[in-house]
């Protein structure tokens, strides 16, 4: 068998033609000429919400020749928490990845600034509330984009029957559909009594007390609707004031009236709670009036979701915000960014709510009457009040105001639950209050 | 000159082939084999363990926001809180009484399966080993169903005879109880199938010999069972006590740490901190606590175990 070697006078001629042709060709737009892009997004629990963000991103890529992959990362067991704090350590990862309330400031220093992407949006779809700003914003620097997709309200889910029957209050009269609240009554005395009404009829509101997010957030807007702040916004300790004395005092009353084990429940547990049949009322977004329609159709026929109580220092409902973030190590950072604007386009949250069934709520002030809320039933309007229309609350996240970075240990070791419950089983509030301030110092790390 | 270049060359020669000769011998010899037939184990072990492990060391002297090196400033921190001292000692009182009752029970059972005979044992020895091979967080799961706030089957069950509902999760007592509950459940196959083997090695004529004596059956076991066994149990103990003490997934699944913080152990605790709480420094702290608290027991139990070995 006979081989033909190559010459060294060859070798060369033929890598100078090559370089020639490669340098003179014309460039000829590929099907993927302007790179790839790597997506993590949050798995949706409702089932085939996950289509609408890869539909929207298809349609982009299609347009701008992007190659793009996406990775849903569920938020069981922390997985996306998990991913987050993998790929800032590794300085590498997803170019885009959807992060919970708090990761933007956890990872503050890793995130792309997204000014020239915000700035338009927020002329585009009008201002965001302030939880959104205290979350996605440091120092001026906008740190991630408010993501439509999993952000929620966890306002009051009632029954309007038992309700009605327990407590003497109809709550489609104080929320109408497709009118504003009537909510002068409303408020954390009217609240209390309702709970030991239902308490004492068998059918207790279900909210728990351990140390997950739904716990916590309620907590959190108990608290700061009595203007009770753990640590204020300049960082200082205030644990031991009047209002929150006076929120302890009124959540050791409530818990009188909640379930013996709401210490154990966890975020599934008062959803099981509602659709069982054996609560008044949760503190949720409609996950659970929607799992309700189909396993327990007479309970979510029953369910109207609306606005929480009023309290001393005003109305809060606790808000949850998710975002989508772009890490500054990422590769290919304005295919990333020209997608975040295309995913915050009103026809793009448009189909993000339609596809959730009203559970994704935007972050944007225009954007709160979209007709999904007004149509999903049953009953019709159930969810009317759901992204509050009327802006008759503040949405609010546990443990603000005090520095993002130190409201989130609070937020996430349960502080305002644990000192709640301290108080209720025995301790003295003296107590409670000294070791709950013991808890913020060890917080004040750097 | 030149014999002295001659000499100098066959010298190296010889020089050469000694060292031929020792490198073949080196070769020959059984422990290099071993050490070559090991070392991608080690390799992977250096990989897997060592690396993470000192990464964890170095992380821990890191500031909260690891931008700069604060020695062992984390450690001190630590050493303040109140709750890392409830977590060290739930830590002792989880791994401690989990461990004497997943010991307790293996060693009466593999005793029960030790005396059934033939095939059957074969088929008892299977159905007890479930508990082990499930994946823990599947079969951790079933027990939260078990115990769940609203829908527990257990106080279902105990209903009927008029007692409950037990709050399984929310209280204290409770919740401990439970999660070493499942702990034992799910470890205690491991100690049954090795008690078993050590019992199956323990020669018949001893126990013979014991009954010609006169031996009843509790002296039969003091005398013979147990001193026979004792190497075993050792490393079995020290075993289970490691990997009881590392447990994250029966504790996470069931309860989160909850109530209260009642139910925290080292790997819960530091992944709240750590993770959770984007504070991986302190996270990485509290993690490596359980090194010195394992080691000391280590070297108890394994220094005893070198003693009997030299005994025998």
């Amino acid at each position: 068998m006979s081989r033909k070697t190559l010459t060294r006078r060859q070798f060369v001629a033929a890598t100078a033609m090559s370089s020639a042709a490669l340098i003179t060709a014309p460039y000829v737009r590929g099907a993927y000429a302007a790179g790839k892009l790597s997506i993590g997004f949050w798995d949706h629990w409702v089932p085939g919400a996950n289509k609408a963000s890869t539909d929207l991103v298809n349609e982009w890529a299609a347009k701008e020749k992007v190659e793009v992959s996406i990775d849903y990362i569920t938020s069981n067991n922390k997985k996306i928490e998990l991913t987050a704090a993998a790929e800032a350590q590794a300085k590498s990862g997803h170019d885009i990845l959807q992060m919970p309330s708090w990761w933007p400031q956890a990872y503050s220093e890793n995130l792309e600034p997204l000014n020239d992407v915000m700035e338009p949006l927020l002329k585009q779809n009008g201002e965001v509330n302030g939880t959104v700003k205290y979350l996605g914003q440091s120092g001026g620097k906008w740190l991630a984009v408010p993501a439509t997709p999993g952000s929620q309200i966890k306002g009051p889910c009632s029954r309007i029957d038992l309700m009605k029957k327990h407590a003497g209050i109809d709550v489609q009269e104080m929320y109408p559909a497709g009118g504003p609240p009537k909510v002068e009554n409303w408020t954390m005395e009217t609240f209390l009594k309702a709970a030991e009404a239902c308490h004492k009829a068998g059918v207790p509101f279900g909210i728990g007390l351990g140390e997950t997010t739904d716990s916590v957030d309620t907590a959190g807007a108990i608290f700061q609707s009595f203007g009770a702040e753990l640590v204020n916004a300049k960082g200082d300790i205030t644990v031991k004031t009047d209002q929150v004395r006076q929120a302890m005092e009124f959540y050791k009353k409530l818990i009188a009236f909640l379930p013996p084990d709401a210490p154990s429940w966890d975020d599934a547990s008062n959803n099981k709670w509602l659709i069982s049949g054996r609560g008044a009322m949760i503190l949720n977004p409609p996950s659970a009036w929607a799992v309700a329609k189909r396993d327990a159709p007479q309970v979510a026929e029953q369910c109207w979701t609306h606005g929480f109580p009023s309290g001393p220092k005003g109305r809060f409902a606790p808000y949850l915000p998710y975002f989508w973030g772009v890490w500054s190590f990422g590769k290919n950072k304005e295919a990333a960014k020209s997608l975040l604007v295309h995913m915050s386009s009103p026809s793009s949250i448009e189909k993000f709510v339609a596809v959730s069934g009203g559970y994704d709520l935007p972050a944007y002030a225009n954007m709160t009457k979209l007709k999904t809320w007004a149509e999903e039933g049953p009953p019709q309007g159930t969810l009317f009040h759901y992204p509050d229309p009327y802006k008759h609350q503040t949405l609010s996240i546990a443990a603000s105001p005090a520095p993002p970075k130190i409201a989130q240990q609070i937020y996430f070791q349960a502080t305002l639950t644990k000192m709640a419950l301290r108080f209720a089983r025995g301790e003295t509030m003296d107590q409670a209050l000294a070791w709950a301030e013991g808890e913020c110092e060890g917080f004040m790390r750097s | 000159m030149a014999d002295v270049v001659v000499e100098q060359g066959r010298v190296a020669r010889a020089r050469g082939a000694r060292k031929g000769s020792s490198l073949r011998n080196a070769l020959g010899r059984k422990s290099t084999v071993a050490f070559f037939l090991t070392l991608p184990l080690i390799l992977l072990i250096a990989l897997l363990v060592l690396y993470p492990a000192f990464y964890s060391v170095y992380l821990a002297t890191l500031n909260k926001a690891m931008t700069k090196f604060v020695g062992l400033s984390n450690f001190t921190f630590l050493f303040k809180r109140e709750t890392f001292w409830m977590v060290v000692r739930q830590s002792c009182i989880f791994a401690i009484t989990a461990v004497v009752f997943k010991a307790l029970i293996g060693f009466i059972v593999a005793h029960f399966v030790h005396n059934i005979p033939g095939k059957k044992q074969r088929k008892w020895r299977g159905m007890l080993l479930v508990p082990w091979v499930i994946p823990p967080a599947m079969s951790t799961l079933a027990w939260l169903w078990l115990f769940d706030p609203s829908y527990s089957a257990f106080n279902y069950t105990l209903s009927f005879f008029g007692v409950g509902p037990i709050p399984w999760l929310g209280d204290t007592f409770w919740a401990r109880f439970s999660v070493i509950l499942v702990n034992v459940w799910y470890g205690a196959p491991f100690f049954l199938i090795m008690y078993l083997a050590a019992l199956k090695s323990v020669p018949d004529q001893l126990y013979e010999a014991a009954e010609i004596d006169g031996a009843n059956w509790w002296q039969k076991i003091w005398h013979i069972t147990l001193p026979m066994m004792r190497n075993i149990i050792a490393i079995t103990t020290l075993f289970s006590l490691i990997v009881t003490f590392a447990n994250f997934d029966i504790v996470r699944i069931l309860t989160s740490g909850g109530p209260l913080d009642t139910t925290h152990l080292f790997a819960t605790w530091a992944f709240q901190v750590g993770i959770q709480s984007s504070d991986i420094p302190l996270g990485a702290c509290v993690s490596l606590f359980m090194v010195p608290i394992l080691a000391v027991a280590a070297i108890f139990i394994l220094r005893d175990v070198n003693k009997r070995g030299n005994e025998a």
